[in-house]
């Protein structure tokens, strides 16, 4: 099951340069919440703050509370104990090109030492069947590398990577926006069904996908949270004028 | 900003704006009708009909193609949903003008009989509603939609007194029974107007506060203005 992601005063650097400046939310387990803003707001830093990928670029710092259920981001946990429970769905499909379609779904585990293969079945099974792709490739698990699917394909394969390692929380970082409108159906569909167990944050462009598929929407703007709310609120009604030009279009 | 989107979002306004016209002139006509038993004025309602019904599909048509294509938001969203509802009921106040014009082609036919009853001051109030309720909208101002809402439960008032006194004209000169209840059934008509002047004024409040006060679902926090000029 997911569970709930609490930050507080959450401050994000590159060098000397603030992206974010003091974010506080709460994230519903077991819902999707969305995360729109013009480009540079600071949604996606945001997002990669809850699974420590900032901390990878260089001069980049982070201070604040990032808590995902009770397990504490940024005080002294490691950040391959954090992964195993936050998954991250990337724009681009990035499939490992030279694993089969179920090597590239049992990478997660083999790297932590799973070995057994009934079970390791089992769990690529489960883990494409969750992400929709299970009919389309299940004659060609071994057959076939990642990088021979299509790029709608691609993408619910590395859903079902992130899937594997059974992580409380998903993040999705534009996962559509290399997508057609069908291959975008299809995840969109997916994100409707995977939150009964899982809690998603997805950082999108497309206004219509956040209105689409989360309970909950945030605005960013300049690194900071602008407004957080239901979905419905935020699109039909919003609190802040800055959220409605936003939404209706008037920025630029 | 998006150019073309808010060119067709001012179309629609201007669109609305000219429906409310036409809407407003035909319950004046009617009127001035019925006070002065004057048959060109029913013929100009008669024709003004087919002008009103057009523009309730032009309308439809222009929200639906914004609808569609430019997938609006919040207060746009709003806005559009305000437009499409207030233009149908523009529509149905061009009908009953044209039920009250139609009444008067008939009260002519007979002789002028002195009625208990002032449906003029009724039509200048109903007529003070439709025009206040289009000015809200001109100006997307909800406190002067509150005003108009305030409004109707003085014409609910007019209509019941109405009812009551040509029931007793009816009984009482039984010569002038046609005669009231000609009366009687202007005096629904207007009260029907100034309902759908109360709708267009909910669906201002809607459009602009994001507020649904249809039915009492919701008491619109509005602070009255200085002066409505009521």
């Amino acid at each position: 099951m997911g569970v709930g992601i609490t930050v507080e005063r959450l401050n994000a650097f590159y060098g000397k340069t603030q992206a974010l400046f003091d974010i506080n939310i709460k994230v519903e387990a077991n819902h999707a919440t969305a995360l729109i803003g013009p480009s540079g707001c600071g949604k996606s830093t945001f997002i990669r703050c809850l699974n420590r990928m900032h901390e990878t670029i260089p001069d980049t710092s982070v201070n604040g509370i990032v808590r995902i259920g009770d397990f504490s981001v940024y005080n002294g946990t490691s950040a391959t104990q954090l992964r195993r429970r936050v998954g991250m769905v990337f724009q681009k499909p990035n499939p490992f090109p030279t694993m089969s379609i179920y090597d590239n779904v049992a990478a997660g585990l083999k790297l932590n030492g799973f070995t057994n293969r009934k079970k390791l079945d089992e769990i690529v099974e489960k883990s494409l069947n969750n992400s929709a792709l299970w009919d389309e490739v299940k004659d060609s698990l071994h057959k076939k590398s990642g990088a021979s699917l299509s790029g709608g394909q691609q993408q619910r394969l590395c859903i079902a990577r992130a899937l594997a390692v059974q992580p409380q929380v998903l993040l999705m970082d534009e996962p559509c926006s290399a997508l057609d409108p069908i291959s975008t159906g299809k995840i969109e569909e997916l994100i409707f069904q995977l939150k009964e167990q899982y809690t998603i944050v997805i950082v999108t462009h497309n206004m219509q996908q956040a209105a689409r598929v989360a309970e909950f929407t945030g605005f960013f703007l300049l690194g900071k949270m602008i407004e957080f709310d239901k979905t419905e609120k935020v699109f039909t009604n919003p609190s802040d004028k800055r959220t409605e030009d936003y939404v209706t279009g008037r920025f630029g | 900003m998006r150019t073309r989107f808010q060119q067709q979002m001012e179309e629609l306004r201007e669109k609305l704006l000219r429906m409310g016209g036409l809407a407003e002139l035909a319950v004046d006509r009617a009127c001035q009708a019925y006070t002065n038993r004057d048959l060109h004025s029913c013929q100009l309602v008669l024709e003004n009909e087919s002008l009103i019904n057009a523009a309730e599909r032009e309308i439809d048509e222009l929200a639906f193609d914004i609808l569609a294509t430019q997938q609006p938001a919040a207060v746009d969203l709003r806005f559009i949903l305000a437009v499409t509802k207030i233009n149908a009921d523009l529509e149905r106040v061009g009908d009953q003008a044209v039920n009250i014009a139609e009444r008067v082609m008939d009260m002519i036919e007979l002789p002028a009989v002195e009625l208990p009853v002032d449906i003029a001051r009724m039509a200048t109030a109903v007529s003070a509603m439709v025009r206040r309720s289009l000015e809200s909208f001109v100006e997307g101002k909800a406190e002067l939609a509150q005003a108009v809402l305030e409004m109707d439960h003085v014409v609910d008032r007019m209509r019941d007194e109405a009812f009551i006194v040509l029931v007793r004209t009816m009984n009482e000169q039984p010569q002038s029974t046609q005669q009231a209840l000609d009366a009687l059934l202007v005096a629904r008509n207007l009260e029907r107007v100034a309902d759908h002047a109360t709708n267009i004024s909910e669906d201002v409040i809607f459009w602009v506060l994001g507020a649904d006060v249809r039915h009492h679902a919701q008491t619109a926090v509005i602070a009255r203005p200085e002066s409505t000029g009521t």
